[in-house]
């Protein structure tokens, strides 16, 4: 299942890492990030395969929101489909 | 996948309230027929439960996984007067009293389906369903009743129509102690259809198959954000705008559909491309209208604006997923949308404007507090003038009144929650008792023959 990721906040040293060590704790692997600073916010995305994680998609979503509230930014987790069926045909 | 596509996805739903309305699970109930009521009873309660049993946690997965809501989970039965009409009973009350307990064992919030098709007339089961509906509504909490008493193919059956207003009444002051609650979970149709996921008026028609999942989709405010893009376009422009969002919401209705129904094993049935709005803020059809240029929502102007809304939503939702169905098109329930609340109370939306609207969109007369005196044969009136909008125009028309107990023009009703708030709207005063009394049936109109 391949997931996509949304980290929106405040910029602030160690976002990256502190996300990605948490995803890498989880055994989820990264396919593809982008990143950039929009209107003053630091925005990044990043597509996840989760074939391979360690917990359920809920135990995935929970940690996640926790680490964002560590880093003090918005970490969200949602399944591509709902992405690629409303912009693609 | 680009970025920005990705935050407008997340910007619909977080801001401009982009749900799923709806997933409902119609559930035929014609193999629970048995001539001893309480049989039947019995195996309608088990096959709901164990149907249904998984529905809300699948909406809920769906929903964490896809980070999308979904705001309601219900269920559709087959017409109950079509299924306790073999039995002996002659009050079917506690069929509503199993489908209540029922929808209350699933966690689902609303079951659709106390009802009766009798737009050409009778049977007796047809009869004793609508004569227990005051007291099964005053019983239960979840159930939500319906008869359809017109269609373009059969005209309007002018006996129906006269029971309804006295049903309606009756119901209102069972109710009482909820300001006639009863009434809000009371729809009245003409062209019902049979695939409808929208409550008060969902039921699951006998042309259905056993077990089928329809989804309901909304978005008023994400379709009014649209249009404050290209305020001051051309209409055309406004039109092209309301298709491409309309489209990318339906979108979502597909695939939570197609979700939905493969891990309940359910067929697939329909989307119901409808702009549903809440009391919530942002989440209003009249804010769509009023964008478009009107001051406030039932000014000269707002049928038209309605029309264009309502055919732009068909169009842009039509091609984004594979069958269309249930009502589709743009809701006006007075109470439960915030702009429409306010346009009754700034003076500038009355029934008759409303009445007009709803000769263009896709339902009808849509929770309206009325003053508790109204006559019934006021209120039967009213549903004769909505059965022949339908009828004559080969739409779907509907009718959910409150005659609110003790309340005069001007006064609130508060129902709470998503029924809102409805403000007691005037109704003519003088009587229209002579006609309604009539009774036989409005043939059906010249255009209904095309065989």
């Amino acid at each position: 299942m391949k997931a996509i990721l949304t980290v929106i906040g405040k910029d602030n040293v160690g976002i990256i890492a502190g996300v990605s060590s948490q995803l890498a704790d989880l055994q989820i692997n990264i396919l593809d990030v982008t990143q950039t600073i929009m209107n003053g916010y630091f925005t990044m995305m990043m597509i996840l395969d989760l074939s391979k994680a360690a917990e359920n998609f809920g135990e995935i979503k929970k940690a996640l929101a926790d680490k964002g509230e560590a880093l003090n930014v918005q970490i969200k987790i949602q399944r591509e489909e709902i992405f690629t069926s409303m912009h693609s045909l | 996948m680009e970025t920005t596509q990705i935050l407008e996805t997340i910007r619909m739903i977080e801001e401009e309230k982009l749900d799923i309305r709806t997933i409902t699970m119609g559930i035929s109930l014609l193999d629970c027929i048995e001539s001893d009521g309480t049989k039947a009873r019995k195996k309608i309660y088990d096959k709901i439960t164990r149907l249904a049993e998984n529905l809300v946690k699948t909406g809920e997965d769906i929903e964490n996984e896809f980070g999308i809501p979904i705001i309601h989970k219900r269920i559709s039965v087959t017409p109950i007067a079509l299924v306790a009409g073999a039995s002996e009973d002659e009050n079917y009350t506690a069929y509503a009293e199993t489908l209540d307990k029922a929808a209350k064992e699933t966690g689902v919030n609303f079951i659709g389906g106390f009802s009766a098709l009798v737009q050409k007339g009778y049977t007796t089961g047809d009869q004793r369903l609508i004569q227990s509906i005051p007291e099964a509504l005053r019983t239960t909490e979840l159930v939500c009743s319906s008869v359809n008493v017109g269609s373009t193919r059969t005209g309007i059956n002018m006996d129906a129509v006269g029971e309804m207003g006295r049903i309606i009444r009756k119901t209102a002051e069972l109710t009482a102690d909820r300001q006639g609650l009863g009434c809000a979970k009371l729809v009245v149709f003409a062209n019902a259809v049979e695939d409808n996921p929208f409550m008060a008026g969902a039921f699951h028609g006998v042309g259905e198959a056993d077990c089928v999942l329809n989804v309901g989709v909304s978005g008023p405010g994400v379709v009014k954000r649209a249009l404050e893009k290209v305020k001051g376009e051309r209409f055309d422009i406004v039109s092209e705008t309301i298709k491409k969002i309309a489209f990318k919401i339906t979108r979502m209705g597909q695939l939570v559909g197609h979700e939905a129904s493969s891990r309940l094993g359910v067929p697939f049935g329909i989307v119901d491309l409808s702009l549903a709005p809440t009391p919530a803020v942002g989440d209003s059809v009249a804010r769509i209208l009023e964008e478009m240029g009107l001051e406030s929502c039932g000014t000269h102007g707002t049928t038209a604006a309605l029309a264009l809304l309502n055919d732009a939503v068909k169009k842009g939702g039509v091609m984004a997923c594979s069958h269309v169905g249930g009502l589709s098109g743009a809701f006006i329930p007075v109470s439960e949308d915030a702009g429409m609340i306010e346009a009754v109370e700034a003076g500038s939306l009355n029934l008759e404007k409303l009445e007009a609207m709803t000769a263009v969109c896709s339902v009808g007369l849509d929770m309206i507090a009325v003053p508790g005196d109204t006559p019934a044969e006021t209120i039967s009136a009213m549903i004769a003038d909505e059965a022949a909008i339908g009828v004559i125009n080969n739409k779907t028309t509907a009718v959910r009144v409150i005659p609110a107990p003790g309340k005069k023009v001007g006064d609130n009703v508060e129902f709470g929650g998503l029924l809102g708030r409805a403000p007691v709207m005037a109704v003519n005063n003088h009587s229209s008792a002579n006609f309604i009394s009539r009774g036989g049936r409005i043939p059906a109109p010249i255009h209904s023959f095309k065989n």
